[in-house]
C-alpha cells in the first residue's frame, strides 16, 4: 500500500515538474507582457519537434538540445512581441482592449505555427526512446528519463527564479510587473523588457517540449491541451505569480496522478473542475493577493 | 440635418432590406447548387457571429464558447435525429445551448473579464474531453452517424434561423436592455448604481445569444453526417466569431454580418485555392487583421468620413 502510495506520489511530481515548467511561462506572458498567450503549447509543441528532430537526424543528446531549442524559441518570441504585440499595445486605448487583441493575434499564432509545422514533419505522432530504463525508487519503479526531466524542470525554475532576484535585468522585470508606467519613469526599457518576458515565457515552453519529448509521444497538434493546464496552473497559482505557479503546476501533477491512478482518462477534466470551483471561491490562486 | 436624413433613409432601408429577403428566398430556384451551399456556410457564420456580438460587442466580454453551445447543438441533432422531427430538433439544439449557458454565465460571468475568457476556452477542451470519455466508456463508440437532409432545406432552415437572430440582435439594441448592456460595457460599477441588474441582464442576455448558435449547429449536424466530439467541439468556432465581428466592426448591426460573409467566401477560395496551406494562410491573415484593422470595417469606414455620420450612434465598443 505504501509502496502505491508512494508510486502515486513521485509520479505526480514528476508530470508536475513539467506542468510548473509550462505555467511560469505562461505567468509571465501574462503577469508582465499582458498577452494571454493561447499559441503556448504551440512554443512547447516547437521545442518538442526541435529536440525530436536533432536526436533522429543528427544523434543530439535531448539534454544538448536543450541549449539549441531555448535561444530558438527566446529569439522567436522576443521578436514575435516586438513586431506584434508591441504595435497593438500602441494602437489599444486601454489595457482590457489590448489583452483582448493580444489574444486574439495569439490565436493566428497558434494557427501559423501548428500548420507550418504540419507541413514540415506531417500529422503522425513521433517518438524516440532516451534513457528509457527503469529506475527503483523504495519499491516504485519509474523510468529514468522521467526522474531527469523532474531534475532539470526544478533547475531551470530554480535559476529562473534566481534570475529574477537577483539580476538587474529581474528586478527591471518585476518593475515592469508591477507598474510599467512607474518602470519606464525609473529608466526601464519597457518595450524591451516586456518583449525578453514574453520571450522568456517561450523559452520555459521551449523547454518544457524539449523535456516532454524524452518522455512522451509528439505530434504538431498537442499544444492546445498543454495551453489550457497551463491556465489552470497560472490560475491556481495566482496569476502573474512565479512561486504560485510552481507550486499550482506540482499540485496539479499531483492531483493529476492521483485521478489517473483511479480513471486513466479523466485528469483533464478533474483539473477543470477544480478550475471551476477555485475561479468561484478565490479566483485569486494560492499565492494571489 | 443629420435626422432629418436618418428618417428619410429608414423606409428605403427596410424596402431593401425586403428585396434582399426575396432574392435570397427565391435564390435556390435559379442559382446553381453549390452556391447555395455556399450561401448556407455564409449564414451559418452569421448567425455565430451575430449572435456573439449580440451579447460580446456592448459588454466586451469576450466569450470563447461559441463551439461549445455549436457542439451542443450538433450532438443534440445527433441524438435525437433519429427519433424527433427536424424543426423540433433544431429547437432542441437552442434549447439545450440555453440550458449550458445560463448556469455558465450566472457562475462566470461575476468575474473580471479575462477569467471569463479563460473560463470559456477551457469549457469547449473540457466537454470535448468529458463527451469523449463517455462515448468510449459508456457507449463503445468514437463518433455518431447524422440523419442527412436535402441542402435546399438546410439553406431555408438556416435563413429562418438568421432572421430571427437579425430581429432579436436588433430588438436588443433597441430596447433599454441594449443600453443597459452598453452601460456595463463602459462602466459595470456605475451601470449597478443606476439600477441595472448587472449579473442577471448579463446571464440572460448571454444565455438567450447562444440559443441560436445551438440552432445552427444542429441544423448544420445533417451537412457532416459523420460527427465525432473533435469535430463537433473545434475551437476554430469560438475564435471564427470573435474574428468575424472584429473584421466587420462591432459598432453597428451591420458589422458582424459584413465581416462574417466576407470572412467566409474569403475561406471557401483559399480551401479550393490551397487545399495544404489554408489554414497556415487563415493565421497571417488573422493577426493582419488584429494588427492593422482593430477596429473592423465599420471603424474604417468611420474614419474615412469623419464627422460626416460617424458620431450619430455612440460607438458601444472599443
Amino acid at each position: 500500500m505504501i509502496v502505491r502510495i508512494l508510486d502515486v506520489i513521485i509520479a505526480g511530481l514528476l508530470l508536475g515538474g513539467i506542468y510548473a515548467l509550462i505555467a511560469v511561462g505562461l505567468s509571465l506572458q501574462y503577469g508582465v507582457a499582458r498577452v494571454l498567450n493561447i499559441s503556448h503549447g504551440e512554443f512547447i509543441m516547437l521545442g518538442a519537434f526541435v529536440t525530436w528532430g536533432l536526436y533522429e537526424g543528427f544523434g543530439v543528446n535531448p539534454l544538448v538540445s536543450l541549449v539549441i531549442c531555448g535561444p530558438i524559441v527566446l529569439i522567436i518570441g522576443f521578436l514575435l512581441y516586438r513586431t506584434v504585440f508591441t504595435r497593438l499595445r500602441k494602437s489599444s486605448e486601454s489595457l482590457a482592449v489590448f489583452e483582448g487583441r493580444s489574444m486574439l493575434a495569439a490565436f493566428g499564432l497558434l494557427f501559423i505555427i501548428q500548420n507550418s509545422a504540419l507541413l514540415v514533419w506531417g500529422a503522425s505522432i513521433r517518438g524516440y526512446a532516451y534513457l528509457n530504463f527503469s529506475v527503483n525508487f523504495g519499491g516504485a519503479v519509474f523510468a529514468a528519463n522521467r526522474l531527469v526531466t523532474l531534475f532539470f524542470a526544478v533547475v531551470i525554475g530554480l535559476v529562473f527564479y534566481l534570475f529574477l532576484v537577483h539580476t538587474r535585468m529581474g528586478k527591471a522585470i518585476r518593475a515592469a510587473a508591477q507598474d510599467p508606467a512607474a518602470a519606464g519613469l525609473m529608466g526601464v526599457n519597457i518595450s524591451r523588457v516586456l518583449a525578453l518576458c514574453f520571450g522568456f515565457g517561450a523559452l520555459m515552453a521551449g523547454f518544457a517540449g524539449s523535456l516532454m519529448s524524452m518522455c512522451y509521444t509528439i505530434q504538431p497538434t498537442m499544444g492546445l491541451e498543454y495551453t489550457v493546464v497551463a491556465l489552470i496552473v497560472v490560475v491556481l497559482g495566482g496569476l502573474g505569480s512565479i512561486p504560485g505557479s510552481f507550486i499550482g503546476g506540482f499540485l496539479l501533477g499531483l492531483i493529476g496522478s492521483i485521478v489517473s491512478y483511479w480513471q486513466p482518462g479523466l485528469s483533464l477534466i478533474a483539473y477543470y473542475v477544480l478550475f471551476v470551483v477555485l475561479l468561484l471561491v478565490k479566483p485569486t490562486g494560492i499565492m494571489g493577493k | 440635418m443629420n435626422i432629418l436624413r436618418t428618417t428619410s433613409k429608414k423606409p428605403l432601408l427596410r424596402g431593401l432590406f425586403f428585396l434582399v429577403l426575396v432574392l435570397l428566398t427565391s435564390s435556390p430556384l435559379y442559382v446553381p447548387p453549390y452556391t447555395v451551399i455556399l450561401l448556407t456556410s455564409i449564414f451559418m457564420y452569421i448567425v455565430i457571429t451575430m449572435s456573439w456580438a449580440m451579447f460580446s460587442g456592448p459588454t466586451g466580454y469576450i466569450s470563447l464558447a461559441p463551439a461549445a453551445f455549436f457542439g451542443v447543438g450538433i450532438y443534440t441533432a445527433a441524438v435525437l435525429g433519429t427519433v424527433l422531427p427536424l424543426p423540433v430538433v433544431i429547437c432542441m439544439g437552442g434549447l439545450a445551448s440555453f440550458c449550458l449557458a445560463l448556469p455558465i454565465g450566472a457562475l462566470t460571468l461575476r468575474l473580471k473579464g479575462i477569467y471569463f475568457v479563460m473560463f470559456t476556452f477551457g469549457l469547449v477542451e473540457l466537454i470535448k474531453r468529458l463527451l469523449l470519455w463517455l462515448e468510449i466508456n459508456i457507449t463503445h463508440t468514437r463518433g455518431r452517424l447524422v440523419i442527412g437532409v436535402d441542402y435546399n432545406t438546410v439553406y431555408y432552415v438556416m435563413l429562418g434561423i438568421f432572421v430571427v437572430t437579425l430581429l432579436t440582435a436588433y430588438s436588443i439594441r433597441r430596447s433599454k436592455y441594449g443600453l443597459a448592456l452598453q452601460s456595463i460595457g463602459e462602466d459595470e460599477e456605475a451601470a449597478a448604481h443606476t439600477g441595472i441588474h448587472i449579473t442577471g441582464l448579463k446571464t440572460i442576455v448571454f444565455a438567450i445569444s447562444s440559443v441560436f448558435i445551438g440552432a445552427t449547429g444542429a441544423i448544420m449536424a445533417t451537412r457532416w453526417t459523420y460527427i465525432d466530439p473533435f469535430i463537433a467541439f473545434n475551437p476554430l468556432f469560438s475564435f471564427m466569431p470573435v474574428l468575424m465581428a472584429i473584421f466587420g466592426g462591432m459598432g453597428r448591426l451591420y458589422g458582424p454580418i459584413l465581416g462574417a460573409a466576407i470572412f467566409t467566401y474569403l475561406e471557401e477560395v483559399l480551401i479550393t485555392r490551397f487545399p495544404y496551406h489554408y489554414m497556415l494562410i487563415f493565421g497571417i491573415i488573422l493577426v493582419a487583421v488584429i494588427v492593422y484593422l482593430p477596429d473592423g470595417l465599420v471603424g474604417w469606414a468611420q474614419k474615412w468620413h469623419k464627422g460626416d455620420g460617424a458620431d450619430q450612434h455612440a460607438n458601444p465598443c472599443p
